[in-house]
C-alpha cells in the first residue's frame, strides 16, 4: 500500500509531524502555499531536535571549537584534528538511545553502523571504536535483557565490521529504567589531502545513490505518527532500523576505493532522515539545487512512495556529487563490490529542493531554508539548586568497604562486556578495555599512537551541572594523559531529558557551559558532536549526561603507561589534588553504595591545577620515568590502588592515613594521579611536583600478593580479582 | 628463492590487512591478493584465507565463500601439495570447502568472543608448526562467534590417531566448547591448515608477545 502525496494536510497530521503550529505558519510563510504530504514529511525530518538542533544551537555556540590541530570542528560528518606527517584522526560520537530501548539488538547495531559510516564518508579508514552505556538499575526487570542485546549488538556489527573496540563505559542508574544510553564512538584515520566533506560544487553534475537499498524501515523515525497514516497502511514496520553490517564493510571499502579516483566531489552518508537529510545538506553546502527523480532510487520494497522514500532511514547508504568522466570508473568499484550505484538526480543552480515521482513534481522547496532557517530556541531555563552540603560521613573498615565496592555494578569488571566487543582486529590494539584509555597505533609509523577516552559522571552532573560538565571534560582529559598521550580534542554527546521543562534546560546550560569552560582551560576543543534531548519516561528524566569523547596522541608508544604495577618495589606516588589524602565524599561511590546515601555536592575541579598536575605527569610517562600510571576516579584512591593490583597481579603497601580513612581512601578529589616510580627516584620525582605546583604525597610501596591499605586487614590481590570479576557474569548469568 | 604467498579475498572478510601485514613483516614480500571470481591463482607456495564475516555470515559461516569460484582453484592447488592456511572464517571456509574434515558451531557460551587463550602445540612435525617445539604451550588471541570444533566419533578418532589435531586449548581456556579442546588442524596430506585462532595478531613487541610468529616462520621457512 503507498501513499498517495494528496494527503489533506489537517492540523492532527500536522502535530503528529512533530511540528508546532508557529513552525508550521513559518513553512506556510517561506514557500506561500500550503505544503505537499511530502513537503510536510521533509520540513518535519529537517525540522526536528534531532537534525535541526533547535533547541541546543544556541548553547552549542558557546563551546571552544578551534585550535592549531583542529581541521574541521562540528558541521561536518566528524570532526577533524591534525596528528602531524600528513594525517589526521577524523572522529565523533553519537546517540543511538531511543532506537536501543525498544530493540536493543538493531537499535545499538545500527547505532555503531552509523557512526562509522560517518566517519569513512569523509576518507577516514575506521581504527578505533567506544561505546558509552547506561542502563537502568540491575534489578529492574528489563535491564538484563537491554544489557545483553545491547552488547551483542555493538559486538555484531562492529566485529563483523571489522573495527576495534577500545574503550568505553557501561553505567547503571535507576534514572535509566525506562531510558538507556547507547553513546557510539568512532575515529579514523585519513590523510590530511585526501578528505571528503559534504559541499557539493558545479552545477549539472550527477548526484549518485551508493550502497544498499531503500525500504520502509525507519520511516519517519519519531516524528511520524499520523492516524490517517496509521489506517492506511497494512502492515507497522518498526522504525527501528536494521542493520546489515556485511554491507557496511562492503561499503567503506567501496568507497575508499572510490575516493582514489578521484571521482568524488561531495559525499555524505545518509543516517537520520535519510534521502532528504543527505541531499539537502550537500545542496545547501554548496549553495546549489539539487533535482530528484525517485523512480531511479534503488528500492528493496514493492510502490514505495515519494514521502517513504524521502525518509527512509534505511541503512549503509551514500549519497554523492560525481565528476561525470569518471562515472565508469566509480559504478565498476561498485559492481564489484555488489553494491548498488545509480545516478538519482542532480545539482542545479536554482537553489530549489525538487524530487519528481513518477514524472510528477512532488516536492519543490527552497533548499537553503529548509537547513539554515529551521526554527530555533531560545528555551527558558533555570538555574539548577546548589546541593545541600554533606553532613557527617561515618567510617568503615577499608578492606570491607573496597571489597565491596570493585563487586558491584558500577565498579566491577566489564570483562563480561568487551570480551563480545572484537578488541584486536587490524594488530594495532596497544591497550584494550580495562586501562584508562584505549590505545591503538597509527599503522605504518614506526612510533605514534592515539588514545582514546569517553567519560563523565552523571550523578555529579545531576547534583551540580557545571562542575558535572567540567568534570566530565578533565576526566577524559586525565585518562588520556594517563597514557602518556597529549589530548588534542573532543567529541560531545549530550544525553538530556525534556528542554521544553525549564529546570531540564537549565541542566542542559549548565552542563554545556561547565563542558566549554574545562574545554577552554584545557586547551581541549570539541570537534564534533551530538545532543540526545527528550530521554525522558511518565515526566522522569534521565541523570544529566554529558558524554566525552576524547582522541590523544602519544608520540612514542614505546613510552607509555600503562594501569598495572611495573613491578615490585616501586614507591607508589599520589600527584595531584589537594596536598595530602583525599577529602570529597560528597556524590561519591562510597557514600551511595557503602551508606546507600546520595548527598552533597560533587567534587569541584580546579582546572589550573588539572592542567598543571596533567601536564607534570605526561613529562614523567614521556622522560621514561614511570610505566605505572592511574587517575583517581570513581571509588577514590582505594579502588585505583586495587585495579593497578589486579592489572599486575602485584600488591601493595599503603600508609595509614590516621583520621578520615574513609575520606583518605574513597574520597573522590580531582586531578589525581597514582604514579608508580622507581624507590630511588621517589625524593627527585616528589621534588619536581611540588616545585611545578602539584601536590605530591608518597603512599608506599609496591611488592608481594596483598593490597594493604593502612592499617586495614591486608586482601590478596587473587582475592580482588575474584570479586571484581565476578559481579557482571553472575548478574548476566542469574 | 623467496617465498610467495597469496591472499584470497572475498567480500566481508576483515583480517586480510593483519594477515597481509603478518606476511609482508615476518617474509619481507607482500602477498598476491587474488579477488574471489579469480579462477586461476599466481604461481605461490603459501595460500590464506584471512579471517572475517565472509558474505556477513548469514548463512552459515563460510557457506558462501567456500563456493566462490577462487575456491575451486585453491582445492586444485591444495591436491598439487601447495600449503593452504585457512584462519577462523578461512578455517570454517575449508570446511565448508571439504578441504579439512568436521565442522565449526557457534561457541558454546553463544556469544562472541575476544580473548587471549593458551595452546599445546600437538604435532611439531607439519611444515606449520615444525618451528615449535613438541607439546610448547603458547599464548594466541581469538576472535569469533562460530568456533565451536565439531566431528562425529570416527572422524575425530581418526583425526586424533593421525596426529592431525596440530593446536589444542589448554590450561583451561577452551573458549567455545570445542570437541577435545580442537583449536587448528591439518588435512591428512599435512599441506591444509585450519586454526580458529589468530597467530597474526600476535608477532611483534606492540603486540605484547610474538607466539605466532613461529607459525609463519615454519610455513614461509619450509618454501625458502
Amino acid at each position: 500500500m503507498t501513499i498517495p502525496n494528496v494527503i489533506r494536510i489537517t492540523d492532527d497530521l500536522i502535530s503528529a509531524h512533530g511540528l508546532k503550529p508557529d513552525e508550521y505558519q513559518r513553512i506556510l510563510d517561506l514557500i506561500g502555499r500550503e505544503p505537499t504530504f511530502t513537503e510536510l514529511g521533509i520540513f518535519s525530518a529537517m525540522w526536528n531536535e534531532h537534525c535541526s538542533y533547535k533547541s541546543s544551537k544556541r548553547w552549542l555556540r558557546t563551546l571552544p571549537t578551534s585550535g592549531p590541530r583542529v581541521i574541521q570542528g562540528p558541521g561536518e560528518n566528524a570532526g577533524i584534528v591534525d596528528i602531524g606527517d600528513g594525517q589526521c584522526v577524523v572522529f565523533k560520537m553519537e546517540s543511538h538511545n531511543h532506537p536501543s530501548y525498544i530493540e536493543p539488538y538493531q537499535g545499538a547495531a545500527t547505532g555503531v553502523g552509523g557512526i562509522l559510516r560517518d566517519v569513512f564518508t569523509m576518507g577516514a579508514r575506521p581504527i578505533a571504536a567506544m561505546n558509552a552505556l547506561r542502563f537502568g538499575a540491575p534489578d529492574h526487570p528489563k535491564t538484563k535483557h537491554l544489557v545483553a542485546g545491547v552488547v551483542a549488538g555493538i559486538g555484531g556489527y562492529g566485529n563483523s565490521f571489522g573495527v576495534p573496540t577500545v574503550g568505553g563505559e557501561v553505567n547503571f542508574d535507576a534514572r535509566y529504567n525506562g531510558n538507556i544510553l547507547v553513546n557510539a564512538f568512532a575515529a579514523g584515520l585519513a590523510n590530511t589531502d585526501a578528505i571528503f566533506y559534504s559541499k557539493a560544487e558545479g552545477v549539472g553534475l550527477p548526484v549518485v545513490y551508493l550502497g544498499a537499498k531503500t525500504g520502509r524501515d525507519g520511516v519517519g523515525g519519531a516524528t511520524m505518527a499520523s492516524a490517517e497514516f496509521d489506517a492506511d497502511i497494512d502492515e507497522k514496520r518498526p522504525t527501528v532500523q536494521v542493520g546489515d553490517p556485511f554491507t557496511e564493510k562492503c561499503l567503506l571499502e567501496a568507497c575508499l576505493e572510490l575516493m582514489k579516483t578521484g571521482a568524488v566531489i561531495a559525499i555524505q552518508d545518509m543516517g537520520a532522515a535519510g534521502l532528504t537529510c543527505s541531499a539537502v545538506e550537500m545542496g545547501a553546502k554548496g549553495d546549489l539545487g539539487i533535482e530528484l527523480d525517485l523512480d531511479h532510487v534503488p528500492v528493496r520494497e514493492e510502490r514505495m512512495s515519494a514521502y517513504e522514500m524521502m525518509l527512509s532511514e534505511s541503512q549503509e547508504r551514500m549519497l554523492m556529487v560525481l565528476r561525470p568522466d569518471k562515472r565508469g570508473e566509480a559504478e565498476a568499484i561498485f559492481r564489484k563490490w555488489g553494491l548498488d550505484f545509480a545516478v538519482v538526480g542532480k545539482t542545479t543552480d536554482d537553489l530549489r529542493f525538487r524530487i519528481l515521482h513518477l514524472g510528477e513534481e512532488v516536492a519543490n522547496l527552497p533548499i537553503k531554508e529548509l537547513g539554515d532557517e529551521a526554527p530555533e530556541y531560545d528555551r527558558p531555563w533555570i538555574v539548577p539548586a546548589a546541593p545541600a552540603p554533606l553532613g557527617a560521613v561515618p567510617q568503615t573498615n577499608a578492606a570491607d568497604a573496597l571489597l565491596k565496592l570493585i563487586g558491584s555494578p558500577d565498579l566491577s569488571s566489564r570483562r563480561w562486556v568487551w570480551e563480545q566487543y572484537d578488541t584486536l582486529i587490524q594488530g594495532n590494539s596497544l591497550q584494550i578495555p580495562g586501562g584508562d584509555a584505549g590505545v591503538v597505533r597509527v599503522e605504518d609509523h614506526p612510533t605514534k599512537a592515539l588514545a582514546f577516552s569517553s567519560d563523565v559522571t552523571p550523578r555529579y552532573c545531576e547534583a551540580d551541572p557545571f562542575e558535572g560538565g567540567k568534570q566530565a571534560v578533565a576526566e577524559c582529559w586525565r585518562n588520556l594523559t594517563a597514557t602518556g598521550a597529549e589530548p588534542l580534542a573532543a567529541t560531545d554527546n549530550l544525553n538530556f531529558g525534556n528542554p521544553e521543562r525549564p529546570e531540564i534546560m537549565g541542566q542542559f546550560v549548565r552542563a554545556v557551559q561547565g563542558v566549554g569552560e574545562a574545554c577552554e582551560a584545557l586547551g581541549f576543543p570539541i570537534v564534533s558532536g551530538n545532543v540526545s534531548l527528550y530521554n525522558e519516561t511518565l515526566g522522569q528524566g534521565i541523570l544529566p549526561t554529558p558524554t566525552i569523547g576524547g582522541v590523544g596522541l602519544i608520540p612514542d608508544w614505546s613510552r607509555m603507561a600503562k594501569i598495572a604495577f611495573a613491578g615490585e618495589g616501586l614507591t607508589v606516588l599520589l600527584l595531584g589534588g589537594p596536598d595530602g589524602w583525599g577529602t570529597h565524599l560528597g556524590q561519591s561511590v562510597y557514600l551511595r553504595d557503602i551508606h546507600g546515601r546520595v548527598e552533597g555536592p560533587p567534587p569541584p575541579v580546579n582546572l589550573d591545577a588539572e592542567r598543571r598536575t596533567g601536564d607534570f605527569v605526561r613529562g614523567l610517562i614521556r622522560a621514561g620515568r614511570t610505566t605505572s600510571v592511574h587517575d583517581c576516579s570513581d571509588g577514590g584512591l582505594a579502588v585505583a590502588l586495587a585495579e593497578m593490583a589486579m592489572a599486575s597481579g602485584i600488591g601493595a603497601t599503603i600508609a595509614e592515613p590516621g583520621d578520615a580513612t574513609a575520606e583518605a581512601f574513597f574520597g573522590e578529589d580531582q586531578g589525581r594521579y597514582i604514579v608508580a616510580v622507581a624507590s630511588d627516584m621517589r625524593d627527585a620525582v616528589v621534588a619536581e611536583a611540588r616545585k611545578a605546583g602539584v601536590s605530591a604525597h608518597v603512599l608506599g610501596v609496591t611488592g608481594g600478593t596483598d593490597l594493604k591499605l593502612g592499617e586495614a586487614r591486608a586482601v590478596p590481590v587473587s582475592e580482588l580479582k575474584a570479586v571484581h570479576e565476578g559481579w557482571f557474569p553472575a548478574f548476566m548469568d542469574g | 628463492m623467496t617465498m610467495k604467498a597469496a591472499i584470497i579475498q572475498l567480500p566481508g572478510l576483515n583480517r586480510d590487512r593483519d594477515m597481509i601485514t603478518a606476511l609482508t613483516k615476518i617474509s619481507g614480500h607482500a602477498p598476491h591478493l587474488v579477488w574471489q571470481t579469480e579462477t586461476a591463482l599466481p604461481d605461490v607456495d603459501l595460500i590464506v584465507i584471512p579471517g572475517g564475516f565472509s558474505y556477513g555470515d548469514y548463512l552459515r559461516c563460510g557457506a558462501i565463500g567456500a563456493r566462490m569460484p577462487v575456491m575451486r582453484a585453491v582445492a586444485e592447488k591444495a591436491a598439487q601439495g601447495v600449503m593452504v592456511m585457512g584462519v577462523c572464517n578461512g578455517f570454517q571456509i575449508l570446511l565448508e570447502a571439504g578441504l579439512l574434515p568436521g565442522a565449526l558451531m557457534r561457541n558454546a557460551s553463544l556469544k562472541f568472543v575476544c580473548r587471549e587463550v593458551k595452546l599445546s602445540v600437538e604435532n611439531a612435525n607439519t611444515a606449520f608448526t615444525r618451528s615449535y617445539q613438541p607439546g610448547q604451550i603458547i599464548r594466541c588471541p581469538v576472535a569469533h562467534h562460530d568456533g565451536n570444533y565439531f566431528a562425529d566419533d570416527a572422524t575425530l578418532e581418526r583425526i586424533e590417531g593421525e596426529g592431525q589435531v596440530v593446536f589444542r586449548y589448554t590450561e583451561d581456556t577452551n573458549p567455545n566448547g570445542s570437541m577435545n579442546d580442537i583449536a587448528g588442524i591439518v588435512s591428512e596430506s599435512g599441506n591444509v591448515l585450519g586454526l580458529m585462532p589468530h597467530p597474526e595478531n600476535l608477532i611483534e613487541a606492540a603486540h605484547g608477545g610474538d607466539d605466532g610468529r613461529a607459525l609463519f616462520e615454519s610455513v614461509l621457512g619450509k618454501a625458502a
